[in-house]
């Protein structure tokens, strides 16, 4: 009886401790949603500006930047797959990975060949464990992500698809680089605190939105330098604003997911707690009921046999 | 038109700046601009790295150290897009 205590007090220090972790995670990565949402809010003026500046650029400049085009054929599509360098955060890497593979599947059966680009440790993790081959991964900012990180990602995917894709049998190609024809990226929107959903997205070639607007109020842009040539200089920066927005957009989801996750690791260890608790008390009243019902037979016992002597 | 230029200057992961100033001057690849009140809209590439300098109606003046920016003007004033702008010293050009 006694030993059943001891094993059940032990098991309560132990649910205690996870909890204690469980809920630092929680109040983390509540602060960390606050934050990355502040993120998301001031990178929205930029991405407005050169969002209405590529809109007033397309419609003077002659369109055949090869970011803009589609191409013919399309032998390679390079996908970009964002995922967190930590666990610990639900369903948010599994969801991410599916939403992932369901697109190289789509890919694979309209006879395209994929490449993959991996961002965060959980999903190299992934990869790395089947043996599938990646093209190229970044680690280590997926919670606090800057656009350096994001420009060095653009600037890989980029050289990849204007590379292209000519493989030979053996080779990648006279330039030796295995390039993409067309580039996807999956990452998890965040659309309120409760729900994020992963997503896949075009990324390139770049469809400019040509917003409808009144006649008459079009202004006349002049370009220094030429419409083309400053076409040519923004549309990579756009694409680096593209990436930057869905890792941020992808940190407030990580955040959320695992707030989430942690709210009901440290809920569950609470509903334990109580039981156990319960469940000792029980055990240690029974003791000591069994202890006292012994000490009185005995001295019931003691003293039957001393009247009979 | 107003004789007030309104300016916004924009990075990629905050807003530095925005306010009315009475002219922004900076330098883009085909050469240095000043711009007053009422000026065509224009789209510009800045030179790398370059200097943009905004003129306050007090005779006071910002100057922020950009790369990767450009310049766009329209009717509802100027805005600088960079990749990052950070305040830098006047006398540095």
């Amino acid at each position: 009886m006694a030993g059943q205590v001891q094993a059940l007090r032990r098991r309560i220090r132990t649910v205690k401790s996870t909890k204690k972790i469980a809920k630092a995670q929680e109040l983390v990565a509540t602060s960390r949603i606050a934050k990355a949402q502040e993120r998301v809010a001031a990178s929205q003026p930029y991405a407005e500006a050169i969002t209405h500046v590529l809109t007033a650029l397309a419609s003077n400049a002659t369109i055949d930047n090869p970011l803009l085009t589609p191409r013919d054929r399309v032998q390679r599509a390079g996908v970009l797959l964002i995922t967190s360098d930590r666990g610990l955060a639900g369903a948010y890497n599994a969801n991410a990975i599916r939403a992932c593979e369901q697109l190289i599947a789509r890919l694979r059966a309209d006879g395209k060949d994929v490449a993959l680009y991996v961002v965060g440790r959980k999903g190299l993790g992934y990869y790395r464990f089947r043996n599938r081959a990646v093209a190229a991964s970044w680690t280590g900012f997926s919670e606090r992500p800057t656009f350096a990180d994001a420009r060095r990602i653009g600037e890989s995917l980029l050289e990849a698809f204007v590379a292209g894709a000519d493989d030979t049998e053996e080779s990648h190609g006279p330039d030796g680089i295995q390039g993409v024809d067309e580039l996807h990226i999956v990452n998890t929107r965040f659309k309120s605190l409760m729900t994020q959903t992963a997503e896949a997205h075009f990324l390139a070639p770049m469809q400019v939105e040509e917003q409808e607007r009144e006649p008459g109020l079009r202004p006349a842009y002049e370009f220094e330098p030429e419409a083309d040539e400053l076409l040519d200089a923004l549309l990579p920066k756009y694409l680096n604003t593209r990436i930057y927005a869905a890792l941020l957009d992808s940190a407030a989801s990580e955040s959320a997911s695992r707030r989430r996750a942690m709210k009901s690791a440290s809920d569950n260890a609470d509903d334990l707690l109580k039981r156990y608790t319960r469940e000792m008390n029980s055990a240690r009243q029974a003791a000591i009921t069994q202890e006292i019902s012994e000490i009185v037979g005995g001295a019931n016992a003691l003293a039957a046999s001393g009247s009979d002597v | 038109m107003a004789n007030q230029l309104q300016v916004r200057v924009v990075a990629v992961e905050e807003k530095i700046w925005s306010g009315d100033a009475e002219m922004v001057v900076a330098r883009t690849t085909e050469g240095e601009i000043g711009v007053l009140p009422g000026h065509a809209p224009l789209l510009g590439l800045l030179k790398e790295p370059s200097q943009v300098r905004v003129k306050l109606t007090g005779g006071e003046q910002l100057t922020y150290d950009v790369s990767g920016g450009f310049l766009s003007i329209d009717a509802d004033g100027v805005t600088v897009l960079a990749e990052s702008a950070t305040p830098g010293t006047p006398e540095s050009r």
